[in-house]
């Protein structure tokens, strides 16, 4: 990512005028004769009870902002990314001690809380240990360095006939502990391009990164301890429930009507938010002393809206405007493949296959709803305690909302109850902020209900697709063309986000990773197509892979339809394309290998499956695809095969066993790495068949799990997943494996029944209409 | 005032009588080890135990648990190495961890009810409880394990 670009995204709003508008809430306290004290901590260290880090015994040296060590030898490390199940803080730290010649067991770690020095501040896009590799690799050994030019001086030695292990530092004669160095006092520190000039360790001799080991979040998320942003506890808070308008953009309130609460035990006022941010225009908070008397309350008061123009839109309307916007060859920018021109191709083509493919809009649903607690503390410091996966960006719009410099903001770190995306968008910090802001910077706990979590989520957008392949007259390929459409998270949140197509016009990546493959087809044609009804009814967000997730649904069943057109194999068909050579070379340092770690990824799990080779019962079949997981620039080589048995009768599909090889260079955590290929995979299972929910009149159809049916415990499918051993550069892993289920699942079903299914998610009612047409 | 026993202590809880117990817990006692998933009984992540039942707390009355004896995530073991949690740590189930309680104390109670569960058992009850991670496998298998390790306990003892 352009980290420049993003180092902070700061504001222009100056200080201005801290307004207090007086309402000054008399409180008393919710009546509890025997309770529990707790503290009111952010969970900074997922290791301990209380969330409270370490603080350093004695001094400290501290090479780096990343980290220090203690006179008694413990290691604090710094870790800005949010924990939100991909035990982060356990991969990110080991990176740092293995360089650092640490015992595991002295190391501790901090997720901390936003400040200007830590520069940007995002977990997503399966970037934390791609990112975070080098740069604590070489504030590892910054250290080690330091400590071992120490010891050689102490002892009057040279340096390189020293050596660095568990600790300690010693040159075969001597030997000294880090905890006696740091506390004789150590001073050293590196400029960036010191740092840049040490050496790091080669692979071989990595003793931490690779080998197993237990997260240190785990233990407390199995008893209650860890501290998540729903459980934040500030002296005094009241809590707070939003009304949501009717629309998400563009919807003012006309009048509030709060008599129906004025009955109801607890309840404190109701705000009109006035959001000089524009993040939520028309929003109520309904404030109680309890959370339920800001609930009843909110039930029992009458809010009138003018409702935003697309207060009546539908999902066949956005997808209709996407098959629009597709037809009109104008729209969108061309991304800069090799060949974008595919126009002479299509022209002298034999044959032409086209396909067109729809995903429905999909929901975060991550378990803990959405919440943030704000107030003014003794410093004048704003503070935003929350789980939050892009604090950088959400801090410029916190500063424009309270009208206080973005210095003047702090977002306290919690562990995050699912982030999955939905996390990258803090607009449900802003009511919080807002809200307390009105009381004069009391504490406010604004919690959603899962309904209004649902209502205005940042849900994966709906998507059409159109791809079209040009054959000559011997069916070779000679030209392939792939247009999107699709609501753009990036687009909407972070338009400064987006470069630029070979046609001049931007793109959100996000929005079209996936579909700039790695197969040799000749001139490819990749066009990115914003949907602009879908920009203004919902804020589209990043989900699970986002792009990717619907792209690769496309490109991989395509391939398979590709292939049977033209009489060969699917595998066959994607090894012959599948070629490292010119465009899909590769390269260093991310992509090393190209196409071919791809193929080598594809046919490994050909292997597991027995795909093409087993014998299997009558409706049952294996489908196949592969993807490059996130975006060409840090490609995870992914092959993904699954096996369904189809029922005639009911339509059901039943997903029986899915395999997975992965090439994502070098594992750093193995268990979490499986632990997230297995959460990956299965989302990709829910994703093909089980969840989806559709706008009507501006919202989501689906507010709760009575309708809305993620996969459950019930038809999980047994998983077999390896790792390609590689001693490449380490990719991302949150994401990859969602990417290719839904195609392998779709290229099953077809190899089961005869049926192609274009359209996610894939319910028995689609296949019923499809065996009979 | 609403009086029960919460982990083995008395409590006596000056709540609005028709507030959801989950709150009770989280908000006027101050035990959050319990979560709020969807407020409608279908995730399980509110699951605790009521007299030994496991029960969804978004959906049961404060009114209605007077004179119970309730179970929270904090109380299934004083030293948390209950079965069902050494079986979690073992093998590694939790990701983000919200609905982890839910899950733990609802398959505690499973292994009450059915000592020695089929697979079918644990895949009826269990998913009844979301996982938004998925980690669905290694739930099933950490059931499966903390099963094995009671009943061995029982025989040895």
């Amino acid at each position: 990512m352009g980290n420049k670009l993003h180092s902070r995204l700061t504001t222009a709003s100056g200080p201005g005028d801290m307004t207090r508008r007086g309402f000054l809430v008399s409180m008393t306290a919710a009546g509890v004769a025997f309770g529990f004290p707790r503290s009111s901590v952010a969970a900074m260290d997922p290791a301990a009870a209380d969330g409270v880090p370490i603080t350093p015994a004695g001094d400290a040296f501290e090479p780096t902002l990343w980290y220090w060590i203690d006179s008694e030898g413990q290691v604090n490390v710094n870790i800005i990314r949010a924990e939100m199940g991909q035990h982060v803080g356990t991969a990110i730290a080991r990176i740092l001690a293995d360089e650092l010649e640490v015992a595991w067991e002295s190391v501790h770690i901090t997720h901390v809380d936003t400040a200007e020095k830590w520069g940007t501040m995002v977990t997503g896009g399966s970037w934390s240990i791609w990112q975070s590799w080098p740069v604590y690799r070489q504030a590892g050994a910054a250290g080690r360095t330091a400590l071992v030019e120490a010891a050689a001086q102490k002892w009057g030695v040279d340096p390189t006939t020293c050596q660095a292990r568990d600790g300690a530092v010693s040159d075969g004669t001597n030997s000294i502990t880090y905890a006696e160095l740091v506390s004789a006092g150590l001073e050293r520190s590196f400029t960036e391009d010191e740092l840049k000039a040490i050496p790091l360790k080669p692979h071989a001799e990595l003793r931490l990164v690779g080998k197993d080991v237990t997260a240190l979040d785990i233990a407390n998320k199995t008893d209650g301890k860890a501290i998540y942003g729903l459980d934040a506890k500030i002296d005094g808070m009241v809590y707070g429930v939003p009304m949501l308008p009717p629309t998400r953009l563009g919807s003012a309130v006309s009048s509030v009507d709060e008599s129906g609460a004025k009955g109801v035990k607890g309840y404190l006022q109701t705000l009109t938010l006035d959001d000089p941010s524009g993040t939520v225009p028309g929003w109520v908070v309904v404030l109680g002393e309890t959370l339920m008397a800001a609930k009843w309350a909110s039930e029992a008061i009458k809010v009138t809206w003018n409702a935003g123009d697309t207060s009546g839109v539908s999902e066949d309307d956005i997808n209709e405007r996407s098959r629009q916007l597709i037809a009109d060859g104008t729209t969108g920018a061309i991304l800069p493949t090799e060949t974008p021109d595919t126009t002479a191709a299509f022209d002298g083509a034999t044959d032409v296959l086209e396909a067109e493919y729809s995903t429905q809009t999909v929901l975060h649903f991550q378990l803990e709803p959405v919440n943030a607690t704000v107030f003014q503390n003794a410093d004048g410091i704003w503070e935003i305690h929350t789980g939050n996966q892009w604090q950088s960006l959400i801090l410029p719009t916190l500063s424009a909302a309270l009208d206080t410099p973005a210095d003047k903001i702090v977002m306290r770190s919690y562990m995050l109850g699912g982030g999955f995306g939905r996390r990258l968008n803090g607009d449900y910090t802003v009511p919080a902020a807002l809200a307390s802001k009105a009381l004069g910077g009391k504490p406010v706990k604004l919690v959603f209900f899962r309904e209004d979590d649902a209502q205005f989520d940042s849900p994966r957008s709906p998507s059409v697709q159109k791809l079209r392949m040009a054959f000559d007259s011997d069916n070779q390929v000679v030209g392939m063309e792939h247009h999107a459409a699709a609501g753009w998270p990036t687009g909407v949140l972070v338009p400064s986000f987006m470069p630029k197509g070979v046609n001049d016009e931007p793109y959100d990546p996000f929005a079209i990773d996936g579909a700039d493959h790695w197969y040799s087809v000749g001139p490819h044609k990749v066009r990115a197509i914003s949907n602009d009804l879908a920009n203004k009814t919902f804020r589209p967000g990043w989900l699970r892979s986002v792009g990717p997730g619907w792209t690769n649904f496309a490109v991989e069943s395509f391939m398979d339809e590709a292939a049977k057109k033209v009489g060969i194999d699917p595998l066959d068909f994607r090894l012959q394309h599948l070629k490292a050579e010119g465009y899909n070379a590769g390269s260093a340092p991310n992509a090393v290998g190209g196409a071919g770690r791809q193929a080598n990824a594809l046919r490994r799990v050909v292997e597991m499956s027995g795909y093409g080779a087993a014998d299997l019962p009558a409706d049952t079949a294996i489908g196949i695809a592969t993807t490059f997981g996130q975006s060409r620039t840090m490609p995870t080589w992914t092959a993904g095969a699954v096996q369904v048995h189809v029922d005639r009768n009911s339509g059901r599909i039943d997903v029986q066993k899915i395999w997975l090889a992965v090439d994502c260079g070098t594992v750093v955590d193995p268990d979490s790495a499986l632990a997230q290929c297995e959460g990956a995979a299965l989302w990709g299972v829910s994703m093909a068949l089980y969840e989806g929910t559709t706008f009507e009149n501006g919202n989501v159809s689906d507010l709760n799990l009575g309708t809305y049916t993620p996969l459950r415990m019930i038809d999980t499918p047994d998983m077999e997943i390896a790792f390609i051993d590689s001693t490449e550069v380490p990719v991302g892993l949150g994401e990859p494996g969602t990417t290719v289920i839904a195609p392998a699942i779709a290229n099953a079903i077809h190899n089961a029944v005869g049926i192609r299914l274009r359209h996610l998610p894939m319910r028995p009612q689609e296949v019923l209409d499809a065996l009979k047409a | 005032m609403i009086e029960f026993k919460i982990n083995g202590r008395a409590v006596s809880v000056d709540a609005d009588p028709q507030t959801p117990l989950l709150w009770a817990i989280r908000d006027e006692i101050g035990l959050t080890g319990t979560k709020f998933g969807c407020g409608i009984g279908m995730c399980g992540a509110c699951t605790v135990h009521v007299g030994g039942r496991a029960t969804r707390s978004c959906i049961t009355l404060l009114e209605d648990v007077a004179g119970t004896e309730i179970t929270t995530i904090e109380g299934l073991d004083a030293e948390a190495n209950h079965p069902v949690q050494e079986a979690w740590r073992n093998l590694r189930v939790p990701q983000c961890g919200y609905c982890q309680s839910g899950q733990i104390m609802q398959a505690a109670a499973l292994l009450q009810d059915i000592p020695n569960p089929s697979d079918d058992d644990i895949d009826a009850v269990m998913t009844g409880n979301l996982c938004r991670c998925m980690t669905y496998p290694r739930i099933r298998k950490a059931v499966r394990e903390a099963a094995t390790a009671m009943s061995g306990a029982k025989d040895n003892g």
